[in-house]
């Protein structure tokens, strides 16, 4: 909200400069963001008078100006249209400065020069608004600075007030915790204007179906309505607040909105049956052409203002356009209600309708303050001359605000705060806010005035003596008592154990949107049954790319290095430990399962003395089993998997640690590679943290160093291609005994010299004793026994 | 005789400082003092010599001898040393080659800041426990004492699942779900790191961010503990030299609620661009439990109190590293990833 420095003194004398205002108010809890001097950059800005309106030769959206600035006569283009000859406006000349530091300069628009500007109250700095020229009243001198008329003098805080707060949404609310925090008096005059000989209540009558609707609904009758613009001064008021002046009659409302935070509205009384005002909810099929001209369908839960013929507004949103006042309303109906918060905001909510009025609405204008707000505007209406006030207000009340008694417990307040307040301090804060406190034997009552419904127990209070007392006064300590463990739980230190591990293998780790398109699922070929195609949906996502949580996470990783790939980077390794959501049939919420992905993509980077590696299955297998070793968990092993869709049938395999399946592993699919134009060779990974976890792991213990040599031998053999290397392995391992330490595959090669169908294998064995050193003999016993094993079970021929 | 041997000196010794290379420096030795050395020889013919002039010729051919010999040695020590400065000198290698870049990874920015942010936390006794993102109104609102219909709902515009399933607005809904398991016991000490989602989407904002949660209770909780374990994070975080200030706000869940911040990393508090000219920067929100937050969990709220605060760690992320667009974060370029 915006609030005027200058209307804010009306009510408070304020001695002390607007910066040091602002910290005061954002340190109680009233942030203010910015102080802003709108007039700060204006210089040279002169009221002028349209002589003259013509079209542009050579542009529709152009018109050529001739306006008088008192001294001269200057020809001006501007694309605005709202204004015709006669309009007093403010003109910047050449060489004036606008908003912003803006120099005006001689221009020429289409051929035609222009030699200054027409201003809009956004340029001037004294509002938001850019729809047209800034149209000053009727008798405004011309030729005359501009800025002190315009109030560019003021200074306006800029508040960012916390919802709670409904009751700092005016000048007069402002201007409470301004006398409250800084302890100053508050000077609240009482409306005071004369009344005609009409008595209002025999003109209107008021209607309230549901008070628990609306609480209260306050009419004030206005006659000999002289419809015409508000004079400068209230112009001023609503362009500060950013605001747009109408006529007379809004601008009183307006105003009044502004100053007492109490929305209004002005109905052309003519255009309401019999005078009569019923508050009531719509009925089924009800429509009304609202203000801004647009026909709504109404719904059985908004609150309606009616007559017995017809709606005439919605409560507290907007009124209908045939019941506004216009240039010919004679007399006017002036509401001053209380509507029920919640349905306010349903209501603005279902029709995405949303004003000033209900926003204050929503968050609660004061009850007992709807009469005074409705004298206020009387007495406006009064001084300004739009009209004479009957006799009277109307006023259905059906059931009067009763404070509220809260108990406050000083000690309570120290419990809080971890600090002793005075009870004096209490007292006077409480009073200063309008709590009226009475002391009863150790605690207070307060009463909680009408306009703070944001208090409600005795937190409320103790939060408000804090913030006026100030946070910066309460000491800082540290919470004593029985002490507490902070440590990692065995999970969390997995998953950071293992993003260290990775880390140190050459993958990156990356962190990606959980949401995703549900197109992914057409892209890795998964079939229409799949259970992967069952997700989470937003009911409102922010684009169809993240309409759905992910329930396959690897697919996050092809995107990644889809993009790289696209910004020329064609190498890469990833990982990402994220959540999986899948949804399920006996719950509410989705199953959230932990999940670890990897990618590869292309080669190591090679160096001037050192070979590149691919960055294929194999590496990803051996940073698996890195991981699983660093962990832990024991060795892995990989099964063949040939029916994942989204992967090579022949270069794809399952994950398992003992006889649990942790995942998949292999290179992708090469037509969903080119879904994602990506290159052929590309690898992935999945591999279930909540499995991972779950597994027992082996504590990691000290095995004492070997006392005796180890005895290492080479040995490579042709064998037929078909024999897995897992199962060779398996045979070496039970020839060679239980002295065989270490079995290690240096070479794998195929080509000349052997046979077709076949490949040599080289391995490297490592005997070793711990009792004594191996004799070459005994060695050469068991490495016998492993040839003759190979030879008996594959055919394989040793090399020479 | 003495003439001759004189000669033999002389002309040796000239050999000897001649001689470039340790073989050559050998060759002299056998030439001159192996057994069929020249000045052995001499030596040997001593026993032609008179009687009388027999120990001053000796005399003088073992000074000769003694002479060349240490020559020899130092002539050969000399031209070792010199071979041995010439190899090391023909090892030289180009030290502004580039070093072996072993392969390298890293962590995400966001992981090494929360992991900064966890282990100050667990130093302070708190645990790490985490909830769903996937949340029911209940733990994200309701409980929170945010009712249905309350303009304080729009503080946090919500992505909704159904009308009673959404993704969390924030971590709070961790303190509900583990009150409901941990009351009435005390004390509870927990931060609650995890993906929160906004919709909202620009420079600074990003629908899926993550937040950090932080929350104890017990029986003598009091606002000054909860400004006091900030403190102690803040200084920890970013440097002893922070300072810290208060500001009261708003949340529905806490009261007192306070918004903390700090003065500005960038310029030190004397303002800048990054804090606009302010000198503070909004790091986190905080408060007192609201003591209906408390009482719907189980706990009394007359005899347990606690606080809570939470905090986004991009925002964090962004400040220390200078990151100024928080989408870079999730577009996850290698070429932006590998700067950490």
């Amino acid at each position: 909200m915006r609030v005027s420095l200058n209307w804010l003194k009306e009510f408070v004398d304020i001695r002390i400069p607007a910066g040091e205002l602002a910290e005061r108010l954002t340190l109680a809890g009233v942030a203010v963001d910015r102080v802003d001097e709108p007039g700060k950059d204006v210089s040279g800005v002169v009221t002028g008078k349209i002589v003259e309106v013509r079209p542009h030769p050579n542009a529709d959206r152009l018109v050529i100006t001739r306006v008088n600035t008192g001294t001269e006569e200057l020809q001006i283009v501007t694309g605005a249209t709202n204004f015709q000859a006669g309009d007093i406006v403010p003109v910047a000349p050449v060489g004036a400065t606008l908003a912003g530091g803006l120099v005006i300069r001689r221009a020429k628009f289409r051929g035609v020069e222009s030699w200054g500007m027409l201003c809009a109250a956004d340029e001037l700095g004294v509002g938001e608004d850019h729809e047209g020229i800034l149209i000053l009243p009727p008798g405004t001198p011309v030729g005359v600075d501009a800025g002190p008329i315009l109030g560019l003098d003021d200074q306006i805080l800029e508040l960012d007030l916390t919802p709670n707060r409904g009751d700092c949404l005016s000048i007069r609310g402002v201007a409470r915790e301004v006398a409250a925090i800084l302890n100053l008096p508050l000077k609240m005059p009482e409306p005071v204007f004369p009344e005609s000989a009409t008595n209002a209540a025999e003109l209107v009558r008021v209607d309230i179906e549901d008070p628990g609707l609306c609480g209260r609904y306050v009419a004030r009758l206005i006659e000999d309505v002289r419809v015409g613009p508000s004079p400068l001064w209230l112009q001023r008021r609503l362009f500060a607040a950013g605001m747009r002046p109408i006529n007379n009659i809004v601008d009183i409302t307006n105003y009044v909105m502004l100053e007492w935070g109490q929305p209004q509205h002005a109905f052309d009384y003519n255009t309401v049956q019999d005078g009569h005002v019923i508050v009531r909810n719509a009925r089924p099929g009800e429509t009304l052409v609202t203000l801004d001209g647009q026909e709504r369908r109404l719904t059985p839960e908004m609150l309606l203002i009616t007559d017995p013929g017809r709606v005439i507004g919605i409560a507290g949103v907007m009124g209908g356009l045939d019941s506004e006042v216009t240039a010919g309303t004679r007399r006017v109906l002036l509401e001053s209600a209380y509507f029920n918060p919640v349905s306010i905001r349903r209501t603005s909510k279902a029709l995405g309708l949303r004003s000033e009025a209900s926003t204050r609405f929503e968050k609660g204008v004061d009850p007992e303050g709807c009469l005074r707000a409705a004298d206020r505007a009387a007495e406006l209406m009064h001084e300004i001359g739009a009209g004479r006030v009957a006799t009277g207000a109307v006023d259905a009340y059906p059931e009067p605000y009763t404070p509220k008694t809260i108990v406050l417990r000083p000690e309570r307040v120290e419990q809080i705060l971890g600090l002793p307040v005075p009870r004096q301090e209490i007292q006077g804060i409480l009073e200063r806010l309008g709590f009226e406190p009475r002391e009863a034997e150790d605690r207070f009552l307060a009463s909680v005035p009408s306009h703070r419904f944001d208090v409600a127990r005795e937190i409320d209070l103790i939060e408000e003596v804090a913030r006026i007392y100030g946070y910066d006064r309460v000491p800082q300590t540290l919470p004593f008592g029985v002490t507490t463990a902070g440590v990692r739980t065995p999970a969390q230190t997995l998953e950071a154990n293992l993003k260290r591990i990775l880390t140190a293998c050459g993958l990156t780790e990356v962190i990606t949107y959980t949401f995703t398109n549900p197109k992914v699922f057409d892209r890795l070929r998964l079939p229409e049954d799949s259970g992967r195609r069952r997700t989470v949906r937003l009911r409102n996502p922010l684009s169809e790319d993240q309409a759905v949580m992910r329930t396959l996470l690897y697919p996050c990783l092809l995107e990644v290095l889809a993009r790289n790939y696209q910004r020329r980077t064609t190498s890469a390794a990833l990982f990402e430990i994220g959540r999986i959501y899948l949804s399920r049939e006996d719950s509410a919420l989705p199953e959230e399962r932990l999940t670890l992905a990897l990618a590869l993509m292309g080669r190591t980077s090679a160096g001037w003395r050192h070979k590149d590696e691919p960055l294929d299955f194999f590496y990803l297998k051996g940073v698996l089993e890195v991981a699983a070793c660093r962990t832990g968990l024991g060795p892995l092993t990989f099964v063949p998997e040939g029916d994942e869709p989204a992967f090579h049938p022949g270069r794809t395999a399952r994950v398992l640690a003992g006889e649990t399946v942790l995942g998949i592993l292999g290179e992708v699919h090469p037509e969903v590679l080119e879904a994602y134009d990506l290159p052929r060779g590309v690898v992935a990974a999945e591999i279930d943290m909540e499995r991972l976890v779950s597994m027992e792991k082996q504590i990691t213990r000290f095995t004492p160093l070997p006392r005796f040599p180890s005895v290492e031998r080479d040995l490579a053999f042709v064998i037929r291609k078909d024999f897995p290397v897992e199962e060779v392995t398996a045979v070496i391992r039970k020839a060679a005994g239980e002295l065989l330490r270490e079995l290690r595959l240096f070479d794998v090669y195929e080509g000349r010299q052997i046979r077709e169908g076949c490949r040599s294998l080289g391995f490297s064995l490592s005997f070793r004793a711990e009792d004594r050193t191996l004799t070459d003999e005994e060695v050469g016993q068991h490495l016998e026994e492993v040839i003759r094993a190979l030879e008996q079970t594959f055919g394989a021929e040793l090399r020479a | 005789m003495r003439e001759k041997l004189l000669q033999i000196a002389e002309e040796a010794e000239k050999a000897v400082e001649g001689a470039e290379t340790v073989e050559a420096v050998e060759e002299l030795r056998i030439k001159y003092l192996g057994k069929k050395g020249i000045l052995t020889q001499v030596l040997r013919g001593m026993g032609a010599l008179p009687p009388a002039e027999r120990p001053l010729v000796g005399k003088l051919a073992n000074e000769i001898k003694l002479r060349l010999e240490n020559e020899l040695v130092v002539r050969a020590t000399k031209l070792k040393e010199r071979e041995k400065a010439q190899k090391l000198a023909t090892e030289r290698i180009d030290v502004t080659l580039p070093g072996t870049c072993p392969f390298l990874g890293s962590l995400h920015p966001l992981t090494t800041v929360r992991a900064e942010i966890e282990d100050i936390f667990l130093g302070l006794g708190f645990q790490i426990v985490e909830g769903p993102e996937i949340e029911l109104d209940y733990y994200n609102f309701e409980a929170l004492n945010f009712p249905k219909d309350h303009p304080a709902r729009d503080m946090q515009d919500t992505f909704f699942i159904s009308d009673e399933v959404l993704l969390r607005t924030h971590t709070s809904p961790v303190q509900v779900r583990t009150f409901e398991k941990t009351a009435p016991n005390v004390p509870v000490k927990i931060i609650a790191p995890g993906k929160v989602y906004r919709e909202d989407d620009d420079a600074t904002h990003s629908p899926m961010f993550n937040q950090v949660e932080g929350f104890a209770v017990d029986t003598h909780i009091a606002f000054g503990d909860l400004k006091g374990v900030l403190d102690s994070f803040v200084r920890q975080m970013y440097g002893d030299q922070t300072r810290m200030r208060f500001r009261p706000s708003f949340f529905p869940f806490t009261e007192p609620s306070a918004e903390v911040d700090i003065s500005c990393v960038i310029c030190g508090g004397r303002g800048c661009r990054v804090c606009s000219h302010t000198g503070w920067l909004e790091i986190l929100g905080a408060g007192m439990i609201h003591p209906r937050v408390l009482e719907v969990s189980g706990y009394d709220s007359e005899k347990f109190s606690g606080f809570a605060f939470g905090m986004g760690i991009e925002r964090i992320a962004m400040l220390k590293y200078g990151v100024d667009n928080i989408r870079l974060f999730f577009d996850n370029d290698l070429r932006f990833l590998n700067q950490f």
